[in-house]
């Protein structure tokens, strides 16, 4: 259910106006290609989703020949902001009229004409260390200063830097560098087959490696045009909802520890180890590493695995209740989490933001009901909405969706005890290759790759919008309004993958 | 409050030492190889994503610093030469740590830093399931400062950086800001696939280059994550605790 449409290059604004009926359909993901040795042309692709309930691919051809620029959607689309200016870094290519087209992905400063993702690209020049993102003063006034954090932060997160004009201990601007964890790993894909792939995919996050795996699985078997055995996309549900669970719970101890809640984030720890041990008796790694290939799966599970399973989440939920009910009974921990941290709807809708961070704004959707990829179509489940916006609806959300994967896991592990099947099967792709997209919700919202294979079946291009990409900015506009000490935990409250966003 | 005091005295103490709990049949723990059994086909070289399998001298040598312990090469083998054990205590000592005759700085930096050690995590390009796993040892279960152990919040009060990740050009100047800022005598650990080797994602324009060509590297824990236990039986090691 995939509609695709050309454009020119000239009349690229009309038509996203058009495709995503002005900006109401969101665009999902926008990503170029340098597709010179093919037929002359760079190309920009914008995925939106469409009326039906499918999606609407935009293409737009960039004669190589021609000026290298296309008009910035970020006017129209403000959601286009950071893929303009991540195609602007990597391949060269201008959004002409993008109101702050500064570099977002490589902080050093390059050489010109030295684009990472053209095909011509070769060797890194050497740079100098030298740092040349600008940190340009946002506002100006009396008593009004900033603090900068990062990098390297005071606990054990991931690098990002984070500049907080204040006023007071009021944020009154965020304005956030990252990609510091930028390792190039879409580049690094470049030329690979598709079975030596999977491993570097897996890895472009610790916690999110099941749906990254997923999302490139089902890509390459789209490519392939082959059905995974029934089985196999049995299993993955449940590697998925794992995930999802101990993302979740973690979150749940990660909020509390925002607070200084010691309770909460000791028990929610305690209860996530629990789980992390489960991923590891069942795939051989805590972080259910090495089991999703394209194709299916690496290895079944029998029964005595399926009853551990059951029992564990028998187990789990009056624990995770008891936690639940100790936190709403804490007046001061719902007086740190409730009004902090507001995402409006209408940014969230702007933004294209997505997962938890989008339903706890009132936005309705979650890929596994709207675009259903393995056996979620045959699966009851509901999705949670709230409609504040807050740290505390982002956290009962999550609470919620722990309830609901735990269904989905009984679900899936019934089918699995029941009935027997393969779980693995070979994939043959068409010798001129070919290119698809691939999905899933992962613990942060929902997780597109496109794959495009050459005609040695290799890979030619490898784009991945992780969840967290489209939720990073929304959470620099979460932040003003609030003291500046409620930002971990509203951070916490997105809890949002830099590697994810990074690659 | 009585809730949260029945909940506490209901569940009891979870804390274990590090060694205590079994290891599952399924764990993907250091590689061995069978030569009875290896046909020399060399499957496993060409499949092994970081080339941890090489050949050297027409023989097979594995190299668990780069190893992503993702099980390909023993799926790929057809006659079984090859498997993962489930051991996991393999991180290794090297610089000043390292273990040779007269080696007296490692007794020295051991009595100073030995029974309490203050870490500083340094996130160089991780994927961040090393740094959950660092994260982890603070919970109820392993519980580090069971053994001295704790994370601090800057460098200055550091003795360790613990460094996961491929170092990447926009973190090399952090690294070395970082290791300048920790007071001598200091440690550094490598944590992880990517920190221990660099060649997780192979060459990219957006890599510095392994941890060890940056600074200088004491103790190399690999994994991919290591588990929470191989962390803590690598830090014992480093003490001289085990």
């Amino acid at each position: 259910m995939m509609k695709v449409k050309d454009t020119p290059v000239a009349g690229l604004r009309a038509a996203a106006n058009a495709v995503s009926k002005s900006g109401r359909l969101p665009l999902r993901a926008m990503f170029a290609n340098d597709e010179r040795s093919l037929n002359g042309n760079y190309v920009l692709y914008l995925l939106f989703e469409a009326e039906d309930g499918g999606f609407s691919l935009l293409t737009s051809r960039i004669d190589a020949r021609q000026p290298l620029e296309f008009p910035s959607l970020t006017t129209l689309l403000p959601a286009a902001a950071w893929y303009e200016r991540e195609i602007h870094d990597l391949f060269g290519l201008k959004p002409t009229g993008h109101p702050d087209l500064q570099p977002l992905v490589l902080h050093e400063p390059w050489p010109a004409d030295c684009f990472p993702l053209r095909k011509d690209f070769t060797a890194a020049p050497e740079v100098g260390g030298s740092i040349s993102v600008k940190h340009p003063v946002a506002v100006h006034g009396e008593g009004v200063f900033e603090v900068p954090v990062g990098p390297i932060h005071a606990g054990i997160i991931e690098p990002g830097h984070f500049r907080f004009s204040q006023a007071g201990e009021n944020v009154i601007r965020l304005d956030p560098t990252l990609f510091y964890t930028h390792r190039g790993i879409e580049k690094s894909l470049e030329g690979l087959p598709v079975e030596r792939a999977i491993y570097r995919i897996e890895r472009t996050c610790g916690v999110c490696s099941v749906s990254h795996a997923l999302s490139f699985s089902q890509a390459a078997e789209a490519i392939a045009g082959t059905e995974v055995p029934l089985r196999a996309q049995y299993l993955r549900v449940l590697l998925a909802e794992l995930e999802r669970l101990y993302n979740h719970i973690g979150d749940v101890g990660n909020i509390c520890a925002g607070v200084g809640f010691a309770v909460g984030a000791s028990q929610a720890a305690r209860q996530k180890e629990t789980l992390m041990r489960f991923n590891e008796e069942l795939t051989g790694n805590r972080f259910l590493r090495g089991m999703i290939v394209p194709g299916g799966v690496t290895t079944d599970i029998g029964g005595e695995l399926i009853r551990h399973a059951s029992s564990l989440i028998n187990a789990l939920l009056p624990d995770f209740k008891d936690v639940v009910e100790i936190m709403e009974s804490n007046a001061g921990f719902i007086d740190r989490c409730r009004q902090t941290g507001v995402l409006p709807r209408q940014v969230a809708a702007d933004l294209a933001v997505v997962g938890p961070a989008a339903r706890a704004s009132g936005i309705d959707a979650d890929f596994r009901r709207d675009h259903p990829y393995a056996v979620y179509d045959q699966l009851e489940f509901k999705v949670p909405v709230r409609r504040h916006g807050d740290v505390e609806d982002r956290l009962w959300l999550r609470v919620s969706e722990v309830r609901e994967s735990c269904e989905l896991i009984r679900q899936a592990l019934a089918f699995l005890a029941s009935q027997k099947g393969e779980c693995r099967t070979e994939l043959t792709f068409p010798a001129a290759g070919g290119s698809s997209f691939g999905w899933s919700e992962s613990a942060r919202g929902a997780n597109i790759h496109w794959l495009m294979l050459d005609a040695n079946r290799r890979i030619y291009r490898y784009a991945i919008r992780s969840a967290s990409y489209p939720n990073w900015p929304a959470v620099a506009l979460a932040a003003p309004g609030n003291i500046i000490p409620d930002f971990p935990l509203i951070n916490k409250s997105f809890e949002l993958c830099y590697a994810c966003l990074d690659r | 409050m009585l809730r949260i005091l029945q909940k506490i005295m209901q569940q009891g103490t979870v804390t274990e030492d590090y060694f205590m709990s079994a290891v599952p049949a399924r764990f993907r723990g250091q590689l061995e190889l069978n030569d009875q059994r290896c046909r020399d086909c060399r499957k496993c070289v060409d499949i092994c994503p970081t080339q941890a399998i090489r050949l050297k001298k027409n023989k097979l040598s594995i190299d668990h610093d780069a190893c992503l312990f993702c099980g390909a090469c023993v799926d790929f083998c057809d006659k079984n030469g090859l498997r993962h054990s489930l051991n996991y205590e393999y991180a290794h000592l090297k610089g000043q740590l390292a273990e040779s005759d007269g080696n007296r700085l490692a007794g020295k930096i051991r009595s100073v830093l030995g029974r309490s050690l203050a870490i500083r995590h340094v996130d160089v390009g991780s994927c961040n399931a090393c740094d959950f796993e660092m994260s982890a040892l603070l919970n109820p279960v392993y519980d580090i400062t069971q053994y001295g152990i704790d994370y601090v919040a800057s460098p200055r009060h550091a003795d360790m950086l613990m460094v996961t990740g491929v170092v990447t050009r926009n973190l090399r100047k952090a690294l070395e800001m970082t290791l300048e800022a920790t007071p001598t005598p200091r440690l550094v650990m490598a944590v992880g696939a990517c920190a221990c080797s660099g060649r997780v994602f192979g060459k990219t324009y957006a890599q510095a280059g392994p941890v060890e060509s940056i600074v200088p590297v004491d103790i190399y824990v690999p994994g991919c994550p290591p588990r929470p236990q191989a962390l803590i039986y690598g830090l014992l090691l480093a003490l001289d605790r085990l």
